[in-house]
């Protein structure tokens, strides 16, 4: 299965982002990597990296992003691992962008399945 | 020419550096940006301080791409990831090393603008980290060529960069938080390229001290 990370300076974010997600799919390889060690805003690459870890099934894995630093931290978690080649961060809006890939993946979609309905969560109308 | 004790002295005073400044880095970054950078860059160089004993007895490239790890966990905002990765090239410029010769600290000085440059994908210009550092690294290299000591071309980097500074009140932020602001941004220092100053500055008093 395609993992899930959700990357936010704020942790609240990342973790309700990923709560909301498994309650609409439960099996999901999602994890929240938001905030700092003792919970203050910012991003923190060894919590995104343990993150992309806990939730690497060898199927790839894609990361969502709030802004600034979230990028830049995400981008050195990827170079440290040793195996980066199916692990990307896709610019999606975070709330719906974890929605529709966790239901994605838990359906057993392959990581470019995953990462086209991300590039539609960008354009995805509310109303 | 540097030890590797003149490399645990810099890391050192630029901690207490941040730590000093920590108000007057934030109230800059509260003028243009999201106000935090003073509070990032001491919470960062505090858990540096706590991890270097652990390094004491490794080479100098092991002592610096530590701190830039420590950072790039620490800070939490965008300067953990640009000083983060100025670190850890510097760090692997120096390779092996337990001293630095003049030639050895302007190639960690030039691998570290290439790390930041890499990671915030900005130029000279933009209200940015770089404004202060690229300059203060062309005076140092200049003034080395010259015949000048390590020392004395720490004093001109760091004019250089406080040039900089200042530099950085005349122009429109395009890149970070501050961005946003456009033309509001003119008239304000930028806080990263004010705590990068303070690097040439912890330079310079270390080459002060022991007279290289």
């Amino acid at each position: 299965m395609v993992g899930i990370v959700v990357v936010s300076h704020s942790q609240k974010i990342a973790e309700g982002v990923v709560e909301l997600a498994k309650q609409m799919s439960p099996e999901a390889s999602i994890a929240a990597a938001g905030g700092m060690e003792d919970g203050s805003i910012g991003t923190d690459v060894s919590k995104i990296f343990a993150a992309i870890k806990a939730v690497d099934e060898g199927d790839g894995v894609v990361i969502l992003v709030d802004l600034g630093s979230a990028v830049m931290s995400s981008e050195i978690a990827i170079e440290m691992l040793e195996d980066s080649n199916n692990v990307k961060i896709v610019d999606a809006p975070i709330v719906e962008g974890s929605l529709f890939s966790s239901m994605e993946s838990s359906i057993g979609s392959s990581f470019e399945e995953v990462i086209d309905v991300l590039a539609r969560a960008r354009v995805y109308k509310k109303f | 020419m540097a030890t590797k004790s003149d490399v645990l002295d810099f890391i050192r005073i630029y901690a207490d550096k941040m730590v000093e400044h920590r108000q007057e880095l934030t109230d800059y970054d509260q003028a243009i940006g999201d106000g935090d950078h003073g509070i990032n860059m001491s919470r960062g160089f505090k858990a540096v301080i706590e991890k270097l004993p652990a390094v004491y007895e490794k080479n100098i490239d092991e002592i610096l791409k530590t701190v830039g790890m420590t950072l790039v966990s620490t800070v939490g905002g965008a300067s953990g990831p640009l000083y983060g990765s100025a670190f850890m090239k510097a760090g692997a410029a120096v390779k092996g090393k337990d001293e630095l010769s003049n030639e050895d600290i302007i190639l960690a000085f030039d691998e570290a603008v290439g790390g930041i440059q890499f990671r915030g994908k900005a130029v000279e210009g933009e209200k940015t980290i770089l404004d202060s550092m690229i300059p203060a690294i062309k005076a140092i290299k200049a003034s080395i060529a010259d015949g000048k000591s390590m020392a004395e071309a720490l004093v001109d980097g760091e004019k250089a960069a406080w040039d900089g500074v200042e530099y950085t009140k005349t122009i429109i932020a395009t890149k970070g938080r501050a961005s946003y602001l456009g033309e509001r941004s003119i008239g304000h220092q930028d806080p990263g390229a004010t705590s990068m100053a303070y690097v040439f500055q912890a330079a310079k008093e270390v080459a002060e001290k022991v007279g290289c």
